[in-house]
């Protein structure tokens, strides 16, 4: 008897433990950061100041943040039209032709993304195959100047993150009672309104699921816009590393970084929502 | 109509597999500034070969990823048990918390680890990359695990208590073998997500531990580079052989 209660003491010691050191203090610790000032010699000094916050919204830092959003944004909806029909298609599938599709939506993880995002550039150069394939078909006269511009770092989030939007869809879909769809149609439901009123609100959390795993990275992933962008496009991400790495303002980094916690949550309290709002079964209110 | 929709499905899949095509096509060009074609060489394998940073470099980001996934699986799994297995207080809250650190950004986990790290004095290198990539992948096999925990029978758990096995005795023999596949899945999740990842290791490495997403982070900033292109092949190659063994080894066991 003795030994059985000491496993469960250790295992239980252990969750508890590695969660706070791991999950809850490295936050914690970011928090108090952005509620501080910032000092030559100690990095920081504790202030309790919400000047870093009022900082990241005055001219440069909120166009970054406006910029970055919007740009992100696109992201998320290009990834959204692209992965629903794909996601849709997949459930309808059968089981060997899933397992195929799948395994290779998920084998591009494999090769690094900064990888893949090296791929793009090999694609998008004045030289590369984008180019060559305009200039044999003659939309173009010379090589467009693809790569270093905001639309190369979308093509390459897109390119990225894409996967991310497809899993969740898929998986919500293939959950989809079909039996919901066949009694709208019976009650005369078209087809716009079937999608409409009955599979989007059973799919939402998919849905929401998918942006926020497209929306959040879209704003942090930093060397996509330094290969894709070059100089001239800046992501949250790459502000908040500078903060970090280049001009050591630590307590300006840590508010941006909060400020992504804090989108990150409205995202969860918005799929939560969601989430209940399906199990209150008022699908069509 | 089915038509259509197989064509679009060929066409996400050429858009996610093209950039890679093209590399591998120009990992075999002799050329080495322009991107026209000059014929087949083999001498970008040749010089990845020699180019022992990068090689190093490979090597390190598999070890990290092996060791990672093997010590998120044991942590992962023992969690996973411990959740939904006993009643305790906070297991509510950890419970929240493993789906918001799941969820985090990897810059915030990324930037939120070098704090802790700093404030530690840990030096950065190889044990804090390992801890910050154990970070990542825990949430994920934890609640993959969770998943499958809470889809089979207490009785079999109560059966096993009859006859006479104590709590460890029932995870070794009972627990484990129901949940094997669910904690190989989450295994490999683990390693994907480790090799995947370079922002949080931008942060959390330090000089002493070069890895390679951040060896190519260094070299491609600095201009385009053929061997890299070499380099990508052989890791897409060895990714192939690696997901047939797997997809082969899954398809015995379920």
């Amino acid at each position: 008897m003795r030994r059985e209660g000491l496993f469960r003491r250790l295992v239980i010691t252990g969750t508890v433990l590695w969660m706070a050191v791991f999950g809850f203090l490295p936050n914690m610790l970011v928090l108090g950061t952005s509620v501080c000032r910032s000092s030559p010699d100690t990095f920081v000094v504790l202030d309790w100041t919400l000047s870093n916050y009022l900082a990241l919204f005055d001219g440069v830092h909120a166009q970054i943040f406006f910029s970055s959003i919007s740009l992100s944004a696109a992201v998320t909806l290009c990834c959204l039209i692209l992965a629903y029909p794909f996601a849709s298609a997949m459930a309808r599938a059968t089981p060997a032709v899933r397992r195929i599709v799948l395994l290779l939506v998920v084998v591009p993880f494999w090769t690094n993304s900064l990888v893949r995002t090296y791929a793009m550039t090999v694609l998008l150069n004045t030289s590369g195959l984008v180019n060559r394939v305009l200039l044999a078909l003659g939309f173009v006269d010379a090589p467009l100047t693809l790569l270093y511009t905001s639309g190369a770092v979308v093509a390459g989030l897109v390119y990225t993150l894409l996967p991310f939007m497809i899993l969740p869809l898929y998986a919500a879909l293939d959950r989809l009672d079909p039996r919901f769809e066949e009694a709208a149609r019976d009650l005369g439901a078209g087809r716009w309104r079937v999608l409409w009123h009955v599979k989007i609100p059973l799919v939402l959390p998919g849905i929401i699921t998918g942006c926020m795993l497209v929306f959040l990275p879209g704003l942090g992933m930093f060397y996509v816009a330094d290969v894709l962008g070059g100089a001239k496009t800046m992501l949250v991400g790459n502000f908040i590393r500078d903060q970090f790495l280049l001009t050591r303002q630590w307590p300006l980094g840590a508010a941006a970084s909060t400020l992504l916690t804090a989108i990150m949550v409205v995202f969860l309290l918005v799929y939560w929502w969601s989430q209940h709002r399906i199990h209150e079964g008022d699908v069509n209110s | 109509m089915k038509t259509l929709r197989r064509i679009y499905v060929f066409m996400v899949l050429a858009f996610l597999y093209i950039p890679l095509a093209v590399m591998v096509v120009y990992s075999f060009n002799a050329s080495r500034y322009s991107m026209a074609w000059k014929g087949f060489s083999l001498q970008w394998y040749a010089s990845l070969w020699e180019n022992s940073a990068l090689m190093t470099a490979a090597l390190n980001s598999l070890v990290v990823a092996v060791v990672s996934a093997t010590i998120s699986t044991l942590l992962g799994t023992m969690m996973a048990f411990a959740l939904t297995r006993w009643r305790f207080p906070s297991r509510k809250v950890i419970g929240a918390t493993l789906f918001v650190m799941m969820m985090s950004p990897d810059i915030v986990i990324g930037i939120s680890l070098l704090v802790l790290f700093m404030l530690a004095g840990l030096p950065l290198g190889f044990g804090t990359l390992l801890l910050a990539h154990v970070t990542l992948c825990v949430p994920f096999v934890a609640i993959v695990v969770q998943g499958k925990l809470h889809g089979f029978d207490p009785h079999l758990i109560e059966a096993a208590r009859d006859l006479g096995a104590g709590d460890f005795a029932v995870f070794r023999h009972v627990v484990v073998p129901l949940v094997a596949p669910a904690v190989l899945a989450g295994w490999f999740l683990s390693f994907t997500l480790s090799l995947d990842d370079v922002v949080i290791s931008f942060f959390t490495t330090g000089p002493t531990f070069e890895v390679l997403p951040l060896r190519i982070y260094s070299m491609v900033r600095l201009g385009f580079k053929p061997e890299i292109n070499a380099l990508c092949t052989v890791m897409i190659g060895v990714t192939t052989v690696a997901v047939g063994i797997a997809h082969r080894f899954f398809k015995e066991n379920t």
